[in-house]
C-alpha cells in the first residue's frame, strides 16, 4: 500500500517555531544587523559594510582565542568521553548501589557554573586552598594565577570534574537498556570482556554517545562562566577563549558591531562543527 | 501597543539578505508540497541528504565562501556570491 503523505502534523509545532522565533531567531537577525554598523549608543547607528568581518579575520587576537578554544574542547573530549565510558561500565547495575552512584555523579550538574568557578578559585589557591595549598607542599610549584599551564590543568581538571558525569549519565542509559539475552548470548560464544565492550555495549550507546559528544563539545567550545571566574583569562591571555573574548570586546569595550561580527563567525564555526560530528557518528551508526 | 523595532537597527541589505532566505525556505516548502519526501539520495558525500540538507550544505558554505573571500582576497564580494552560486547548483546536483 502507498504510503500517505499528510503534513498537517507540522501545524502542532508552530508553538515551537513562535517560541524559537523569540529566543533565538530575533536575536541573530539583530546581530546581524550590528554586524554591518556601528554605533555609539542610543540606538543611532551607522553603516560599516563588511569592515567588522575583514578587521576579525584579520586579528591574532581572534585566531589564538580560535586555536585555544579548539585545543580545550578537544583535550575535554579526549578526556571527558573515555573517562564517563569507563565509569559508566564500572556503576553498578542492580541493588542499592545503583541510586548512590546516580546520585553521586547528578550532584556536579546541579552545581551552577559560577559557583563552581568560585569552588575552584579558591580550591586551587596555593595560599588557603586545598588543592594548591597540597600540590605546593608536595614540591610541585603549582600557582594558576601566575602560570599559564597550571592555569589550562585547573580549568580542564575544573571542567572534567563538573561535566564527566553528564557523559557518564548518558551511557549508563545507554548501557541499562541493553537486555540481558546480549550477555547470556555472549557468555556462551566464550566472548572477551572487549568483544563484549566493542560488538555489544559500544554500540547500544552510540546514540546517547552522539549526543554527549555534541553536548560536551558544544558547551566547552562555548564556555564562558568558569574558566572568566577562575583566571578571568588569564594569566595574560592563556586562558582566554572565544566567549571571553567576546564578552570582553561587547561589554567591556561596548564595540557591538565588531562583536556581532565575532559572534556570527563563531555561531558558523560551532555550526559546522556540531553537523561534522553529527554527520560522521550518525552515518558510522548506519552503516554498521 | 508601540512596535518599536529601532533597536533591532534594520538595514536595506539586512532585511534584503533575510528576505531571500524566508523566500528559499517558502520555495522549499512549495518544492515539498510538489513534490513530498525530501527526494533522499546518496551523493558523492557517500551518505544519505534530504533536499533540506542540501540547502543547509549550500547556505553553510556559502557564508564559508564569503568568509574566506573577505579574508583573503578583499571587500567585493559580488564574485563570492557566483561562486556561492556555482557551488548551491553543486551541492543539489552532485550531493
Amino acid at each position: 500500500m502507498e504510503k500517505t503523505w499528510n503534513n498537517k502534523a507540522w501545524f502542532l509545532v508552530l508553538p515551537v517555531l513562535v517560541l524559537v522565533a523569540f529566543s533565538a531567531v530575533i536575536p541573530l537577525m539583530t546581530v546581524v544587523n550590528y554586524s554591518v554598523q556601528d554605533t555609539f549608543g542610543n540606538n543611532v547607528f551607522f553603516w560599516a559594510g563588511t569592515e567588522w568581518f575583514e578587521e576579525l579575520l584579520s586579528s591574532s587576537r581572534f585566531w589564538e582565542a580560535m586555536v585555544r578554544n579548539l585545543i580545550f574542547s578537544f583535550i575535554i573530549l579526549a578526556i571527558e568521553v573515555p573517562l564517563g565510558i569507563f565509569i559508566a561500565l564500572n556503576m553498578p547495575k542492580k541493588g542499592w548501589g545503583v541510586p548512590v552512584c546516580l546520585v553521586l555523579m547528578a550532584l556536579p550538574l546541579l552545581i551552577p557554573w559560577n559557583v563552581v568557578g568560585t569552588i575552584w578559585q579558591v580550591f586551587g589557591r596555593n595560599d588557603i586552598g586545598l588543592l594548591g595549598y597540597y600540590v605546593n607542599a608536595l614540591g610541585i610549584d603549582y600557582n594558576y594565577v601566575q602560570d599559564s599551564f597550571d592555569a589550562w590543568v585547573t580549568v580542564i581538571i575544573m571542567d572534567v570534574w563538573h561535566w564527566t558525569s553528564l557523559v557518564v549519565l548518558l551511557c549508563y542509559a545507554g548501557l541499562v537498556s541493553i537486555p540481558d539475552a546480549f550477555y547470556q548470548a555472549a557468555k556462551i560464544d566464550g566472548a572477551s570482556r572487549w568483544a563484549v565492550f566493542r560488538y555489544i555495549q559500544l554500540p547500544k550507546m552510540n546514540r546517547v554517545l552522539l549526543i554527549a559528544v555534541l553536548l560536551r563539545f558544544m558547551d566547552s567550545f562555548m564556555i564562558y562562566t568558569e574558566p572568566f571566574v577562575v583566571t578571568g583569562g588569564g594569566p595574560g591571555n592563556s586562558t582566554t577563549f572565544l566567549s571571553i573574548d567576546l564578552v570582553k570586546t561587547a561589554l567591556g569595550q561596548f564595540d557591538l558591531g565588531p562583536a556581532a561580527a565575532m559572534s556570527l563567525v563563531y555561531f558558523l564555526i560551532v555550526l559546522l562543527l556540531s553537523w561534522v560530528f553529527y554527520t560522521v557518528m550518525t552515518n558510522y551508526d548506519a552503516e554498521r | 501597543m508601540n512596535f518599536d523595532l529601532t533597536w533591532m537597527a534594520w538595514t536595506w541589505p539586512t532585511a534584503a539578505f533575510f528576505g531571500t532566505i524566508l523566500l528559499l525556505l517558502c520555495s522549499m516548502a512549495a518544492w515539498e508540497y510538489v513534490s513530498p519526501g525530501g527526494s533522499p539520495r546518496v551523493g558523492v558525500l557517500r551518505f544519505e541528504t534530504t533536499r533540506g540538507d542540501r540547502l543547509f550544505l549550500s547556505l553553510l558554505g556559502s557564508a564559508f565562501i564569503h568568509l574566506a573571500w573577505l579574508g583573503l582576497v578583499g571587500p567585493n564580494l559580488w564574485w563570492a556570491l557566483a561562486l556561492s552560486v556555482v557551488y548551491a547548483v553543486g551541492v543539489f546536483r552532485y550531493v
